[in-house]
């Protein structure tokens, strides 16, 4: 028995701890009298620990006592509850094994009915667990009448938690019974409580997926088909996002004929909600049918999404366009969906033109060279001069593809004055996120590119007005300097980094300061002793004591940079002045940065 | 003496009856009262009632108060509270057996708050609540102030008692050291949330000893539940900082996952298990807020059409939207309005529709204005299919109630569970019952005391549709008396509730809760 984990209270008093230490039921007593404590902390605590407490009452009194005593304690806070649901799931071996794991069935069916849903999610999750461990006799003995139990429950929430719970016992079930079950969740379709329907739909794929093909095709189809009609477009909705699970369980030419028709029925749907999940969806419905003649109906019901009346429809479609552009035949895709491209372009929805920039540079390789040029380039150059920030910063995250396909040069020209517009932008989110493609940026230009023209913004965005900005300036100086080599950042960055420690405000030598301790790694020890150590050590004398505080922890990260020597002629003789500065915060610093010059002649 | 079972007539509720056959007009009664203010007794502000909602079965009534509180009562008869005997003694009577009510539990639902950062106060006063699908034996409701709603669980649990525990809790002191708030510790302890004990955690005491002859063995909390039951309402979720506007309705969704709020400007959409998102769906609000001309005023879901719901604006229209259309809603699908009226300067703040109704099959819809009860057919937009004037003697009085602000006074009105009468209240405290059905001209007023039709001479019953005329009331409580022409402003029937299907009217009047039935 492991005992020594249990948690001590209040260990102030040493001999106290000596006799709870002493006495080996004691924490294990307390832990159980937990179960019952006032305070929701101690409970969950307990019952957290609910393996410790079954190991020291034995598998037999688990069984008999605390899986009873659990399925009593059913009107406890969610989150005991949630906690319980969980530990049942792994509880088997705590139990005497799979040939009693039928004793976990009870509390969690008491689980399965409460009415937070994240609670019955777990206990159902738990079962499923538990039941595909037991042996198929058990099943059949124990796990198919709470099937039943719960599918005829009084209250919805039972008959909520029953539908997950099918796939688990249909394969072990002998026929009287397998028919039996399909009768039961028949009746859950039909069920007159729209979250019961709900849930119904939604597991349908799973249970469909353990259904013999006979059955499948008739009875499930029908159940299939009666949940599409569903008054309830909640319960529709469902219905839509199962219809690729299914699609893959059918043969080609079954799915053909009963699921695409209702695919681009729901397409047509009256609800938006609806054609916005067959929106989401038909991308893998298409990946489950295979012949081409099919392809041909779905995308003319895609492209009746694309041209949706919804924003949200087209915002949906738009996103998925480059993946449907990869499964269909490209003149096909040239044909029928890259005028809705076009289209899109110039939507009136901002989210939709941003949707759509996000993937429109994944169909660059699909079209090659030619078509992108002609095709696409005045839709991207379009986008780039997007009145949205978002649209415009979609379509430079996704550079790299293009740059595959047509190189960047015919970008280029309208690339510059997005990105600068970018960088410029009123909201410090907007400039945080171009600079965070920066590096993107300056990979696919090229060194010469980014000299010339983003070379001046990266040192701007040093002197921003905002701490976040000038963080991440700091942090993209350094994966330039990865990017193009130490040699080219001696040049082109170092010296321009260091000229700004002179700034008036202490918050931007800050900024430099910062900019050091990253680059120091990536310049290499000659750089750093030559050029920027000499910066740092004059900064000690600072009159401000952030600055000076500051200068202790670059001095403490550029210790393992340099030499050994350089640490202690110039390093430590700094630190040392800094240790007996006024201001306690940089005492402190320099005192960290000290033992850590220690620490590293030690080793 | 009929009750109604809520299906008769559902199908076409409004429809004259094949044999040509009225029913005939209701008698009321007086079934019950609660919270009746004795003789001279002051009515505090916090008791006066704000919200009256049935739950759908009818077995449970809830009403919420100025003071943030929301108290429960239900169902009695035909429970199984009686002894058998008692039951066979009053079998002869069963026919005759109205839904009767009594006190469940109560608890606070909201308290007063202070808005920082709009330095704004927002009071605790119930506006509105709406009772969800129940399950496990819990009842479930939304109630919503000015800002915040809330969904509340309410359920019946035995009082259990933690009987046994491995470490006696007297064990836990060494002699002498026991304090005073700990000595009365027996082994025993109850309390009203079930699962807990009284048992002092072991944590919170300073110095304690394990038992120095050990633990002989290790036994789980024995529990035991007594008979007694004890009502616990525990607050589930909070849905809030969504309303720049003060919240005039929530109405939940027939798919029993969604409902919507609607303050001055904008409608929300709620799931019931997202409390920290909802989507606007409608947003009335102009750019520029001198070019206001209208506010939205209550907003209602369609019964059984999960996507319909329907609101009402100040100017008298009701905008029916259909949510499948488009993600937001703010053209509507259909609208309802009265035709032109000749203008003056009251009509249109008593054209503003202060309650919508649909009826339980969906088919109509009743609105209430200032001074009248509009029943519209689903299918027709261009007028109301009828119209009942509520109190009419108090259009020469506009003015003056305009100058009282009376006139923005905001009445409920209640259709029946079959849909063929509706009810709606005034001032003095009197309410009013219409028949709905086509040629009916039941016009029924009633007192909210304990002789409802006290007044059944008075000018005011006889007057059906084409009520014109006012009287002047002659008798009466005195404090009920004052310049008004004998009726008093200050007592007036806001809130009322139709049982969902038998004829059972519960109104507020002031801090009281009257019940009629018929």
């Amino acid at each position: 028995m492991d005992l020594t984990i249990i948690k001590l209270y209040d260990q102030e008093d040493e001999q106290k701890i000596m006799s709870v230490v002493d006495e080996p039921l004691y924490p294990i007593a307390i832990l159980i009298d937990e179960l019952k404590n006032d305070d929701i902390q101690l409970r969950l605590n307990s019952i957290r620990r609910l393996s410790t407490i079954a190991r020291a009452l034995g598998e037999e009194r688990t069984r008999k006592e605390l899986i009873p005593f659990l399925s009593e304690n059913n009107d406890d806070d969610d989150e005991v509850l949630l906690a319980m649901a969980e530990e049942l799931g792994g509880f088997i071996l705590y139990v005497g094994g799979i040939d009693y794991a039928h004793v976990l069935l009870p509390p969690l069916e008491t689980l399965c009915t409460v009415e937070e849903t994240v609670v019955r999610e777990k206990a159902v999750e738990s079962l499923c667990k538990i039941g595909t461990q037991m042996r198929q006799n058990a099943l059949v003995e124990w796990f198919i009448p709470l099937i039943k139990r719960l599918g005829a429950g009084e209250w919805f929430t039972a008959r909520v938690s029953a539908c997950g719970l099918f796939h688990i016992a249909y394969p072990s079930a002998p026929d009287h019974l397998r028919a039996e079950l399909r009768a039961v969740y028949k009746q859950l379709c039909h069920d007159d409580m729209p979250m019961v329907r709900r849930s119904a739909a939604s597991n349908l794929g799973k249970f469909a997926a353990t259904v013999e093909p006979a059955y499948l095709k008739t009875e499930i189809m029908s159940f299939f088909i009666h949940l599409t009609k569903d008054v309830q477009d909640s319960v529709r909705i469902l219905a839509v996002e199962g219809c690729a699970a299914l699609g893959r369980l059918l043969e080609p030419q079954d799915c053909v004929a009963n699921i695409v028709n209702v695919i681009i029925e729901f397409a047509q749907d009256k609800s938006w909600r609806v054609r916005y999940m067959v929106a989401n969806q038909l991308y893998d419905l298409c990946e489950a049918v295979g012949p081409e003649p099919t392809r041909e109906e779905l995308v003319a019901a895609y492209v009746r999404l694309l041209r949706d009346n919804e924003a949200e429809v087209r915002t949906a479609a738009a996103g998925k366009v480059t993946n449907f552009c990869k499964i269909v035949s490209l003149p096909l895709a040239v044909h029928s969906i890259l005028p809705c491209v076009k289209e899109l372009a110039s939507d009136s929805s901002q989210h939709v033109r941003s949707a759509l920039a996000s993937v429109i540079m994944g169909m660059a390789p699909i079209l090659g060279k030619e078509a992108t040029i002609e095709q696409l380039l005045p839709i991207f150059l379009a986008l780039l001069k997007d009145e949205f920030p978002d649209v415009r910063l979609n379509i430079i995250s996704k550079l790299d593809q293009v740059n595959q396909v047509i190189g960047i040069d015919l970008l280029s020209q309208s690339l510059l004055p997005a990105i600068v517009e970018l960088a410029e932008d009123k909201h410090w989110r907007v400039r945080l996120a171009i600079i965070e493609y920066i590096p993107l940026l300056a990979s696919q230009l090229g060194v010469a590119f980014f000299d010339e023209k983003l070379g001046a913004l990266c040192m701007q965005w040093l002197g921003d007005q905002v701490f976040s900005i000038r963080e991440a300036a700091a942090n993209n100086l350094k994966r330039l300097a990865e990017e193009f080599g130490p040699e080219w950042a001696r040049q082109h960055i170092v010296n321009q980094v260091l000229e700004k420690i002179n700034n008036g405000h202490y918050l931007y030598r800050m900024t430099i300061l910062n900019a050091i301790s990253l680059l120091a790694p990536v310049m290499g020890a000659d750089v750093t002793k030559e050029i920027m150590l000499p910066v740092v050590i004059n900064a000690a004398k600072d009159r401000v004591p952030n600055i000076k505080f500051n200068v202790a922890k670059v001095l403490q990260s550029l210790i393992p940079v340099v030499d050994s020597d350089v640490v202690d002629k110039i390093i430590r003789p700094c630190l040392g002045e800094l240790s007996e500065d006024p201001d306690v915060d940089v005492r402190y610093f320099a005192a960290q940065a000290l033992q850590s010059c220690d620490q590293n002649m030690s080793t | 003496m009929v009750i109604s079972d809520g299906n008769d007539g559902r199908e076409k509720p409004l429809l004259p009856s094949e044999n040509g056959l009225l029913s005939r007009p209701l008698e009321w009664k007086l079934s019950q009262v609660f919270g009746e203010c004795a003789a001279g007794e002051e009515v505090q502000e916090v008791d006066i009632i704000s919200a009256i909602e049935f739950d759908k079965s009818g077995e449970h009534l809830a009403t919420g108060d100025r003071g943030g509180r929301l108290v429960l009562f239900e169902r009695t008869d035909g429970r199984d509270l009686r002894s058998r005997k008692e039951l066979e003694k009053m079998e002869t009577s069963m026919v005759l057996r109205h839904p009767e009510y009594r006190y469940k539990t109560e608890f606070q639902s909201h308290e007063p708050e202070f808005d920082y950062l709009k330095s704004l106060e927002i009071e605790e006063k119930i506006n509105k609540i709406r009772w969800c699908e129940s399950t496990n034996n819990a009842l479930f409701l939304l109630s919503t102030n000015d800002k915040t709603i809330k969904l509340w669980k309410v359920s019946e649990r035995k009082v259990k008692k933690v009987l046994e525990m491995n470490v006696d809790s007297s064990f836990h002191f060494s002699n002498g050291n026991t304090l005073g708030q700990f000595e009365a510790h027996g082994p025993v302890g109850s309390l009203s949330n079930g699962s807990t004990s009284d048992w002092i955690g072991s944590s919170t005491v300073g110095t304690f000893m394990p038992p120095s002859n050990g633990i002989p063995s290790l036994h789980l909390p024995v529990v035991v539940s007594s008979n007694e039951f004890t009502h616990v309402a525990k607050c589930r979720r909070i849905y809030t900082h969504a309303h720049d506007y003060h919240i005039n309705s929530i109405s939940n969704n027939s798919d029993g996952e969604t409902f919507i709020s609607s303050d001055d400007l904008r409608i929300n959409l709620w799931n019931m298990e997202v409390s920290d998102q909802s989507f606007n769906i409608v947003d009335i609000k102009p750019a520029n807020m001198e070019d206001l001309r209208e506010v939205i005023t209550s907003a209602e879901f369609h019964p059984t059409h999960c996507n319909i719901l329907a609101y009402s604006s100040s100017k008298g229209t009701i905008r029916l939207v259909d949510m499948r259309q488009s993600a937001l809603c703010d053209r509507h699908t259909k609208l309802f309005e009265e035709p032109e009226a000749p203008k003056s300067f009251f009509t249109e703040i008593i054209a503003s529709i202060s309650d919508l109704k649909f009826s339980r099959d969906g088919c109509y819809m009743v609105s209430r204005d200032y001074m009248t009860v509009k029943l519209w057919d689903l299918n027709m937009g261009s007028a109301p299919v009828a119209t009942f004037k509520v109190h009419e003697y108090l259009r020469p009085k506009l003015c003056d109630l305009y100058e009282k602000d009376a006139i923005f006074d905001k009445f409920e009105c209640s259709l029946s569970g079959d849909g063929s009468r509706v009810a709606t209240g005034s001032y003095s405290n009197l309410f009013r019952v219409f028949g709905t059905q086509v040629g009916s001209e039941e016009a029924t007023t009633l007192e909210a005391s304990r002789t409802p039709n006290r007044r059944a001479g008075h000018p005011l019953q006889n007057s059906g549709r084409n009520l014109i005329g006012f009287g002047r009331r002659t008798g009466g409580k005195g404090s009920d008396v004052d310049m008004n022409g004998g009726y008093s402003f200050s007592s007036k029937l806001l809130h009322l509730a139709w049982h969902p299907s038998a004829n059972l009217i519960a109104c507020a009047a002031s801090n009281s809760l009257y019940m009629y039935y018929a």
